[in-house]
């Protein structure tokens, strides 16, 4: 692989000016494959969603290089689609004119729309409420809406911000478990901030650990578990035993905040 | 009713947590609000027709509920009161129309760009707490005693709170709700209007309401003080010749005026924004 999908180089960012200026983020080079699921863990504070954010072009950085396919990113834009934790459907739109409006902005026309909706509603298993509003579904059932938009308009990759942080444990293990399904047929990029390291360890080709003071990538670890992981996975040695030592080294990683 | 029977505790404890109907936030039935509700009205209506009917107050400063009845109905049917409903109707209507066309545009405005903010708010902000009522000569001055007046009146009095209040409802759209359309690579005209506006839209139309109330009391003020018609206008005219029960007709029809316009736009809300019900 000469080209990577994602490539973060040297990237710092910074908050505030003059002596309230604090570094969130320093020298922060990753790589993502082409189809690789990637995740940040870190405590809170280590800076994981402001790079994802970067990432996605809502947050400008002060230095380093950041492209995707070989193409500097200078602004948001279609080539990644964004899942919030906040779901963010628009509530005066339906589950499917949701999707639609995402479809509308990528340019498609109204019966592309309308097609390509419904399909992805069926990928996330919602058909049967495409005309419901947000406000007549459930946190897992809109996130599930908000994964279905984002993949809709045929993103070169996925980012998503604690997807799940918001969901109860049950809704989280079935949409977590929904997730690697979709993921593991369709193989898409994606980069997914999480701080539950059981889920990060579940869905990820490889986990990013971050640690504070300020944001840097402390260690990574690749998860050589095999695939397709159903939920039975989580009880097997190997993975508890990957699940421990990620706890471990976010433990490490926060504990010794380094001398700027 | 203290001390239930002591022999069973369980029994005891449910008793006493099924008495508690009161306090705090405690929730009541939809019968008994609106009992109490009404037992208010009837007791102070009773009130009043106690105080003339056994004359512990002259008729001229509160005459009975009858005669202020025979009054309305009187200047109902000989024509004085639709002439004064459609007279105020009117002002308020065109004042209140003015008022939201500019301040709808100009809070969305200062509500999503900090430049607009910074050149408008502040000076809005100041206006805001001159007091309308001191404007009341500089408006005769400026625009005569006619219609303009109301108008100007009426727009004084709601423009600048509008503008404050819209702002503010524009403020509460999720940022992420903004970060959605950025990363749809949709430019900043299309989000204000297709993401913006409509998330607003329920919290703009409140404001609405709230100041369409206000603008009742502006409009009074300006009738009050210089008018040939009006609502506002009767009420002077009426204290001139003591007919207290067409002052106090008066201003019980525009209390009335406000709860019906108010529950207008409350049931339209209902209609408009149905889905939003419980928005995220």
């Amino acid at each position: 692989m000469t080209v990577p999908k994602l490539r973060i180089a040297g990237l710092d960012k910074s908050f505030g000016t003059g002596e309230r200026r604090t570094q969130v983020l320093r020298d922060i080079n990753l790589d993502l494959a082409d189809n690789e699921f990637v995740s940040l863990v870190g405590t809170s504070g280590c800076g994981k969603s402001t790079l994802l954010s970067i990432v996605a072009g809502l947050q400008d950085f002060d230095a380093g290089d950041l492209s995707i396919d070989g193409a500097p990113i200078l602004q948001p834009g279609l080539d990644r689609g964004v899942v919030f934790q906040s779901y963010t459907l628009l509530p005066w739109l339906t589950a499917r004119q949701n999707i639609e409006f995402a479809l509308k902005a990528a340019g498609y026309d109204r019966a592309a729309c309308r097609e390509i909706a419904l399909e992805h509603l069926d990928l996330v298993k919602l058909s049967q409420s495409a005309d419901r509003y947000p406000s007549e579904l459930s946190g897992g059932m809109k996130q599930r809406v908000a994964i279905a938009r984002a993949l809709s308009y045929r993103p070169k990759m996925l980012l998503m911000d604690e997807p799940f942080g918001a969901l109860d444990a049950l809704t989280r293990h079935h949409m977590q478990e929904l997730l690697t399904q979709i993921w593991e047929e369709h193989r898409l990029t994606v980069l997914f901030v999480t701080h539950d390291v059981e889920e990060a360890v579940y869905l990820s080709d490889r986990i990013v650990v971050m640690g504070i003071g300020p944001g840097r990538i402390m260690q990574t670890f690749n998860v050589d578990i095999e695939r397709p992981r159903r939920e039975e996975v989580m009880e097997t040695p190997a993975f508890m035993d990957l699940q421990r030592g990620v706890h471990k080294a976010i433990r490490e990683a926060s504990r010794r905040p380094e001398m700027a | 009713m203290s001390g239930p029977a002591r022999s069973a505790p369980g029994a005891a404890t449910k008793q006493a947590r099924r008495r508690r109907s009161s306090g705090i936030g405690v929730p009541i039935a939809r019968s008994r609000f609106l009992m109490i509700a009404v037992a208010v009205f009837v007791g102070l209506g009773l009130a009043w027709w106690a105080a003339t009917g056994l004359e512990w107050v002259k008729p001229i400063f509160l005459p009975s509920p009858a005669s202020v009845a025979t009054q309305i109905a009187k200047l109902a049917t000989d024509g004085t009161l639709w002439l004064d409903l459609r007279a105020s109707a009117y002002r308020i209507s065109i004042g209140f129309l003015i008022a939201s066309a500019l301040s709808i545009p100009i809070g969305v405005l200062i509500g999503s760009f900090r430049s607009w903010e910074a050149g408008i708010e502040p000076l809005v902000d100041f206006i805001r707490y001159m007091p309308v009522v001191a404007f009341v000569p500089l408006s005769i001055l400026w625009a005569g005693t006619g219609d303009t007046q109301k108008f100007l009146i009426i727009f004084i009095g709601t423009f600048f709170q509008q503008v404050l209040m819209i702002m503010d409802n524009v403020k509460r759209v999720p940022a992420d709700f903004i970060g959605l359309g950025r990363t749809l690579g949709l430019p900043d005209r299309k989000i204000l209007t297709r993401i913006v506006v409509p998330s607003a839209l329920p919290g703009i139309w409140d404001t609405l309401r709230i100041s369409l109330g206000w603008a009742w009391t502006w409009l009074v003020l300006a009738e009050l003080v210089a008018a040939t018609s009006g609502l506002g206008y009767r009420i002077t005219v009426s204290q001139r010749y003591f007919q207290t029960n067409t002052i106090i007709g008066y201003i019980l029809l525009l209390g009335l005026l406000g709860l019906i316009t108010d529950q207008v736009m409350k049931a339209l809300e209902k209609v408009l924004f149905r889905q939003d019900g419980h928005s995220q």
